[in-house]
């Protein structure tokens, strides 16, 4: 009998050291505003952690993931399953989470306290810049005080000086309108309305009324592409106050162009992007393990790469030691490592070496842990968002 | 020519709009004050009702689409109404048998008649999320437009203009004909006429031998109708969600209410002063008043009362100023 138990028990102890030896949190909002992103995201970042596994050269074992729903707008339903993560799961780093309200309140209520790492791929309001963070955040995607720039900067070089904005009521639409607020009115431009709206509402017609007797040539709509945003196009379109929208990275994708229609089309946006080697590889990862490279996508999977190849860099899976790895191997000098290549950047650092992670977004972090900023300029041409230029 | 071009920008941005979301929430508003004549209750679940006839209605267009079916430029849902109609009171008559028949019987005071409505709606809100899912649905697939600003204006040759969207004919349309043949049944038909008997003094009512059970059958099966319309055109003409029928509650019932609780006319009315202030409040004058005004006087800023974002507070305010001012609503309905 107590031989059986003994059996038993080590089995069971054997079971647990086997059943996961890292773990990582993805915490994105499956539903909500942007669910129609999400599945390509969480796809995107199991690509990265299946390459890890399989190259076989992390030194810590088998890597397993735990998906859980921010919701996108719901702090605390967001900062709710992060708790759970971290407290039952024992996830030892978060891939994400990615709308900017939910990633500060996960980062300060619960990352915090608990001293977890998190990568979020797509938070980009400027107040996460200067946050107070013990070095545990850092994101893939640039802030938008940068796309603020960006944004400016392309409408001034088409001509398009006399806009009027309208952005979602929240911590994204509003970073994002003050950045591009400041940067256009610099640039000599004129808005003519700045107004915000609330998602999740049947009707917009009031909010599209205002916007078009403030007048403008272009729409620039700082919102969800699943939500608010869409309704507020929708009834621009309807009432014919504008033709043409400006659309920042919240609204690329490929659902809008299709429940929208040729009314889109001729429209223009940003979007988080390159035109560096990796963005090719990445698509071809991406067709292959049967998923679209959608908006996002690519600083998902690099997200989840440098936190694994950050562990390795520090043999260490202890967020209070690998966090100050991330910078020096998203930066030169070193090696440079696109998607498809994490076996060998494993074995490079490994072997002691330097690596200078790019991967599928060109990732170059700056200061306090976020990305540099290049944009892709989008165009909706024949209902497909279609990148025409880069900054 | 000015004051046609201001006259064109009011229609396409107010009266059109407001007189569209006005004849949704009379609809709705109609079958909150029948129930609360007959039944005596204020129905929280009517909004949720809504969007359970919607939702089937959409099941069923997406079938009848999945056979070919189409209607042209009008949209197919339209020919599916009857059976959302029939499933949606289907689902009320059990409601009413399954928990509303049970306070009834024991003769509960309106309030818990309240909080039941309230658990029928959660109850509904989850079924059918757990249906169709809580995303949004676009079901239009007629023409959107009858005809748009653009050709309005290439017509006319002003410089403003409105469109009519085939969704905002269809809703005026269908509630002119939807409203008669209600107000025909109330106040001329012998049935109608027993409910509004059975509304005013029920012992009374119950003594001149009318059947209760048929006239609470009957409201339940013209409140469900009409709250199938009314979700149906509310999707068609903007889009389905089911997270808003939560929020159309305030102003459903602020139309009921200002228009006189239990008095459908009243409701009617009410719908529309509603949209239409909420639009009219919220709207930006600012070009409306270039037009008019002599040039001089043109004004520079928007000329906005309130910012969109306030919208909502419309209803609300519109709601406290009538309970204080007349209780009775607009056209005399029941004290609440």
């Amino acid at each position: 009998m107590k031989k059986l138990i003994t059996t038993l028990l080590a089995l069971c102890l054997m079971n647990s050291a086997s059943f996961s030896d890292v773990k990582l949190g993805i915490i994105i909002g499956f539903t909500g505003p942007i669910e129609s992103l999400a599945p390509d995201m969480a796809a995107g970042a199991e690509a990265a952690i299946d390459e890890v596994n399989k190259s076989g050269s992390f030194s810590m074992g088998n890597v397993s993931v735990v998906r859980a729903d921010s919701t996108c707008i719901d702090s605390s339903a967001a900062t709710a399953a992060a708790e759970r993560l971290i407290t039952s799961d024992k996830i030892q780093g978060i891939m994400g989470a990615d709308c900017s309200g939910v990633t500060t309140a996960i980062l300060q209520q619960v990352a915090m306290a608990n001293g977890i790492a998190m990568i979020s791929p797509s938070a980009t309001s400027p107040a996460l810049s200067t946050v107070e963070d013990n070095n545990l955040f850092f994101r893939t995607a640039p802030s938008d005080a940068r796309q603020g720039e960006v944004i400016a900067e392309v409408l001034m070089e088409k001509g398009l000086t006399n806009v009027a904005l309208s952005y979602v009521n929240n911590d994204y639409g509003k970073g994002l309108a003050a950045s591009f607020e400041k940067n256009f009115k610099a640039a000599g431009g004129t808005i003519t309305l700045s107004a915000p709206h609330e998602d999740d509402k049947g009707d917009y017609s009031a909010e599209a009324g205002a916007l078009a007797q403030a007048g403008g040539d272009i729409l620039v709509v700082a919102g969800y592409l699943n939500s608010g945003g869409k309704g507020i196009i929708q009834a621009s379109l309807d009432t014919g106050g504008f033709d043409q929208f400006f659309l920042p990275d919240g609204m690329i994708g490929d659902s809008l162009p299709q429940d929208i229609g040729p009314a889109l089309n001729g429209s223009i946006g940003t979007l988080p992007g390159t035109d560096s080697p990796g963005m090719a590889k990445y698509s071809d990862l991406a067709s292959a393990a049967g998923f679209k490279p959608g908006p996002f996508s690519m600083e998902s999977y690099d997200a989840a790469a440098l936190i694994l190849l950050a562990m390795e860099a520090t043999k260490s899976s202890d967020s209070q030691v690998y966090k100050y790895a991330i910078d020096e191997i998203a930066n030169a000098p070193g090696e440079i490592i696109y998607p498809g290549e994490l076996g060998k950047a494993l074995d490079l650092l490994k072997a002691g070496k330097d690596i200078d992670y790019v991967g599928a977004s060109a990732v170059e972090l700056v200061g306090g842990g976020e990305s540099a900023g290049n944009y892709a300029i989008m165009e909706v041409i024949d209902g497909k968002n279609v990148p025409v230029s880069y900054k | 020519m000015d004051y046609v071009n201001a006259l064109a920008i009011i229609t396409n941005f107010i009266l059109l709009p407001g007189l569209t979301y006005g004849s949704q929430l009379a609809l709705g508003a109609m079958g909150v004050t029948l129930i609360y004549a007959v039944l005596r209750f204020s129905n929280f679940a009517h909004g949720e009702i809504m969007s359970f006839g919607t939702m089937v209605c959409i099941l069923f267009t997406w079938l009848g689409q999945s056979y070919g079916l189409s209607l042209g430029f009008l949209p197919t849902a339209i020919l599916f109404i009857p059976v959302a109609m029939f499933f949606t009171v289907l689902y009320c008559l059990l409601i009413e048998k399954y928990v509303f028949s049970y306070y009834r019987e024991k003769k509960s005071n309106p309030i818990i008649f309240l909080i039941a409505s309230i658990g029928v709606m959660f109850f509904t809100a989850g079924l059918i999320r757990f249906i169709i899912g809580p995303s949004d649905q676009s079901f239009n697939d007629g023409v959107r437009f009858i005809f748009n600003v653009r050709e309005f204006k290439a017509f006319t040759g002003l410089n403003e203009g409105f469109g009519l969207k085939t969704s905002q004919a269809i809703t005026f349309l269908m509630t002119i004909i939807l409203c008669a043949l209600l107000f025909f049944f109330l106040n001329r038909t012998r049935t109608g006429k027993s409910m509004r008997a059975f509304s005013d003094n029920e012992d009374l009512a119950l003594l001149s031998g009318i059947d209760p059970n048929k006239v609470v059958l009957l409201t339940w099966i013209i409140a469900g109708g009409l709250a199938t319309f009314a979700g149906v055109l509310y999707g068609l003409d903007k889009i389905y969600k089911p997270f808003i029928f939560l929020q159309m509650l305030l102003p459903i019932f602020s139309a009921a209410i200002v228009g006189g609780v239990g008095n459908p006319l009243g409701a009617f009315f009410g719908g529309y002063i509603i949209a239409l202030s909420e639009l009219f409040v919220t709207f930006a004058y600012k070009k409306v008043l270039g037009y008019i005004l002599p040039e001089n006087l043109e004004p520079s800023s928007m000329m906005q009362f309130l910012a969109t974002d306030y919208k909502f507070s419309v209803s609300f305010i519109i709601l406290v100023i009538v309970l204080i001012i007349k209780p009775t609503g607009l056209f005399n309905g029941k004290t609440i």
